[in-house]
């Protein structure tokens, strides 16, 4: 039936389990030739899952999936590339310290004597195709995540000739320019009859390039949509499942919280610095309070984080924390004194994957107690279960390997490692990268819950309107600088400008 | 109902680190029963046990020891290739303190008339031992400061001592094999209280191995600081003082095996104690489910089974009359089946194949 309509990819009535966890119940999913067709669900909601049984990295427990009409079994992510489906993922696979050329094509020369000349016209051929402009013999690292990802996805147009090719979060880590340009490229390909699966958490850019859309929660289908027929909140509602009510609610309780600010300041940066990461600034923290830190990728809110939370020494200023000015720098130092950061890069500063739930969650918590003062498995239980509760952190047991969780269910774990901790300063950077809309509005509250409990909270975010919507108070960061601070009502247009740098 | 449960357990059961080393060690003795008559014969005498199995786990002490702390040094995703080494330095300074003759201590007349009396000793026993532990954890110290301190990767920062280690082994004996008279000190090796002793030697270090590690958070934190080093010490743990353990640790239970080697062979011959020794020990972390390179989880208890599969196949292998050269050819196909056996490709076969059985 589907053929007459173009379709390249049908999968049917797909089904997979994981130990404890229905992944995917029954769930259909069509793709066209030269459509772009966007993926959308909560975390968990099982696009992931799906993606894997397309490309092969996973089999499913039932369901068919066809290609150009033919039933096919996918082996392995080699046959899945061989039939012409390759994933882009999340995190670009791609050496970095070879050269673009290299990047493209190697491991496609066939005799053993590599032509570096031929090689580097044919990737730059490769890439002017898609109107991009560069030069090849450049390792890949010296350009910006952005042009990465494009040359990702040339690899595997030209590579495995994809006729359907899969962008898993392809724009987390891109800056609007960035992130048009991507969509250029996206749209040629689409001219060109190539089918793209297109998976993003950001609602505005389903309605920006996608052709349909296909939503789904808890493993389960919701249906697919032509994108101009769907209204935005009609679909956030379907993803979530329930109104986003609550995420006014907070525009109130926000108000209402700035009541319990205290005056005198928590802690208190004064010319803090170091050299190559940021510039001296000037910082105050007060109980009860949110700051939202602004910027653009690479414009020093990390550096700043991590100056804060003792990461790295600065070589300038100094920091007064409850009265008492700092001196010894490292993060077991500041956990003890009561501060915590959730670091942005959650596979590789976060979670520690083969632990378990429960590990991961004390394991800030036992190292400021010391490894003698061990938290008996029975004390570590009653604390993981306590915040499995508290955050709804989906998982078949406090005994799973984190690995094992989605990846808002991940950061859910790595928040509860450092509330357990107590923290009265909590520094979360981007918390809510990479996860769905209904966990976002979770940790948002709960910021604004601990900021009611008295605990001073950081909150850096790349999403403007989230910083807004947290943030009493938005400290502004450009070029790894301090550029400005706002405070009470927040004019976005004002916003913008600043963190821009200059009026356009 | 209880098909369902009886799946459980037996999928329990076989994930469970201590299988494999099981069915390989299960697999050697049984292939012994068949190929080696009279290998199980344990006979009786003067209050003693001897036999196939008994010098299995005799021999096997030395390994069992290494197999500890190189578990742990392999858990924080390190490796240390210097205890073979660090066996010789412990033999050489045990030598040395009960015998210093040989370095030229003048000792007085009254004294020397006892040199070769087998009850003489120059420093009591328990000095004996605790100063050769300490120069061999002073050791791990050393390996453990440069892999974690100075950040050199660990099989670089090892193999240092790997190769200086028995040219210090030398110099401290000035180059002299000393033969070891004291009979309580090669009670440490060759002593039979029912079981040899050194197993009741293995049995306190495992005991001291597990509580430090199970019963304290270290355990936690070592499997941590191997599977990801960046987040356990965002998260406030010291990754350096994690793995300065380890090899310190690592370096301890060398400093025993050593002990116990050259208690076996009454003499600290630098050049040949714990001779390859690290090889065995590694690969019994391996066949213990510990993942070299990588890290993370791991369970003394495997490691230790790993290192009897490591001995087990050497003594059936002479059972067998294999000449020596030829038996770690033997030891080398066995430690491939069994990690094949570890891949995830096979695991995943078995996987699957438990869970047809199950639907």
């Amino acid at each position: 039936m589907a053929e007459a309509n173009g379709s390249i990819v049908i999968m049917q009535g797909i089904s997979k389990t994981f130990p404890g966890v229905q992944a995917l119940e029954n769930v259909d999913f069509d793709l066209r030739r030269g459509e772009i067709h966007a993926l959308v669900g909560e975390n968990g909601a099982g696009k992931s899952t799906l993606i894997k049984i397309l490309t092969g990295v996973e089999r499913p427990d039932r369901g068919k999936v066809f290609l150009e009409g033919r039933e096919v079994v996918i082996r392995s992510p080699q046959h899945a590339q061989e039939l012409g489906i390759s994933p882009v993922y999340q995190e670009i696979n791609l050496c970095l310290n070879l050269t673009v050329a290299e990047n493209i094509l190697i491991g496609r020369q066939r005799s053993g004597r590599i032509d570096w000349k031929e090689m580097n016209a044919k990737a730059r051929e490769f890439l002017r195709r898609l109107d991009i402009d560069i030069d090849v013999t450049r390792p890949l690292g010296s350009y910006s995540v952005a042009i990465q990802q494009m040359v990702a996805i040339v690899r595997a147009l030209e590579i495995a000739s994809a006729k359907v090719l899969v962008l898993d979060e392809p724009t987390s880590s891109l800056d609007a320019h960035e992130t048009a340009q991507l969509f250029d490229v996206m749209r040629k390909l689409k001219s060109q009859g190539v089918g793209i699966i297109f998976i993003t958490h950001f609602i505005d850019q389903v309605y920006e390039v996608s052709d349909r859309i296909t939503v789904l929660r808890n493993g389960n289908l919701v249906g697919t949509y032509a994108t101009s027929s769907i209204p935005r909140l009609e679909l956030i509602t379907k993803m979530v499942g329930r109104t986003l009510a609550e995420l006014e609610e907070m525009a109130k309780t926000k108000l209402e919280t700035s009541k319990h600010i205290k005056g005198e300041a928590l802690l208190q940066a004064k010319g803090v610095g170091r050299l190559g990461a940021i510039e001296p600034f000037d910082l105050e923290l007060h109980s009860g309070e949110v700051v939202g830190l602004a910027g653009l990728l690479g414009s020093g809110r990390t550096e700043m984080a991590q100056l804060l939370f003792g990461v790295d020494k600065p070589d300038s200023g100094r920091i007064v924390f409850a009265g008492r000015e700092i001196h010894t720098f490292s993060p077991l130092a500041s956990i003890k004194r009561g501060i915590g950061l959730c670091p942005e890069d959650r596979k590789e500063d976060g979670i520690v994957p083969d632990l378990t739930v429960r590990e991961n969650i004390v394991l800030a918590m036992q190292a400021s107690r010391g490894w003698l003062r061990y938290l008996s498995p029975q004390q570590q239980y009653e604390i993981a279960e306590r915040f499995i509760k508290l955050l709804n952190i989906v998982t078949p047991s406090p005994d799973q390997p984190v690995k094992n969780l989605s990846g808002g269910n991940q950061q859910k774990v790595i928040l509860a490692r450092w509330l357990a901790t107590n923290p009265q300063v909590l520094i979360l950077d981007e918390p809510t990268r990479g996860i769905d809309v209904g966990a976002k509005a979770e940790i948002q509250k709960l910021v604004l819950s601990l900021a009611e409990e008295g605990k001073a909270c950081v909150f850096i975010s790349s999403e403007l309107d989230e910083v807004m919507r947290t943030s009493h108070r938005i400290v502004v960061l450009r070029d790894r600088k301090k550029v400005a601070e706002f405070s009470g009502e927040v004019n976005g247009y004002q916003l913008m400008q600043s963190i821009a740098g200059s009026v356009s | 109902m209880n098909r369902k449960s009886s799946l459980s357990t037996w999928r329990r059961v076989s994930e469970s680190k201590l299988f494999l080393p099981s069915v390989a060690l299960a697999l050697i003795l049984l292939f012994d029963l068949f190929l080696i008559p009279g290998f199980f014969k344990v006979e009786v005498k003067g209050g003693g046990l001897y036999g196939n199995l008994i010098d299995i786990l005799r021999n096997g002490a030395c390994m069992m020891l290494l197999a500890i702390g190189m578990t742990l040094v392999v858990a924080t995703g390190g490796v240390d290739l210097s205890v073979g080494a660090v066996m010789a330095i412990a033999a050489s300074v045990a030598a040395i303190m009960m015998n210093p003759v040989i370095i030229g201590v003048k000792l007085p007349p009254n004294l020397m008339r006892f040199i070769n009396d087998p009850y003489f000793t120059y420093s009591p026993l328990w000095e004996v031992i605790v100063v050769t532990l300490l120069v061999c954890t002073l050791c791990g110290l050393w390996n453990g400061f440069l892999v974690s301190y100075m950040r050199i990767q660990p099989m670089v920062a090892t193999l240092i001592l790997m190769i200086a280690g028995r040219g210090i082994a030398q110099l401290i004996t000035n180059g002299v094999r000393i033969q070891i008279f004291y009979e309580p000190y090669a009670y440490l090796g060759k002593g039979m209280l029912l079981v040899p002793f050194p197993l009741y030697i293995v049995a306190a270090f495992y005991l001291v191995a597990w509580l430090l590690t199970r019963r304290t958070a270290i355990g936690m934190f070592i499997e941590s600081v191997g599977i990801n080093p960046r987040s356990t010490s965002l998260s406030g743990v010291d990754d350096r003082k994690i793995k300065l353990f380890a090899y310190a640790f690592c370096g301890l239970c060398a400093g025993m095996a050593g002990i116990i080697a050259s208690a076996n062979i009454k003499t600290s011959d630098a050049n040949q104690i714990g001779l390859t020794y690290e090889m065995d020990a590694i690969l019994a972390a391996v066949l213990g489910g510990t993942l070299v390179g990588v890290g993370g989880r791991f369970s003394l208890l495997a490691s230790m089974i790993g290192a009897l599969v490591m001995q087990a196949t050497t003594t059936s292998m002479y059972a067998l009359g294999v000449p020596a050269n030829a038996v770690t050819a033997i030891k080398a196909l066995v430690v491939v089946v069994v990690i094949v056996l570890y891949s995830e490709q096979v695991r995943g076969f078995f996987a699957r194949f438990s869970t047809q059985k199950g639907s």
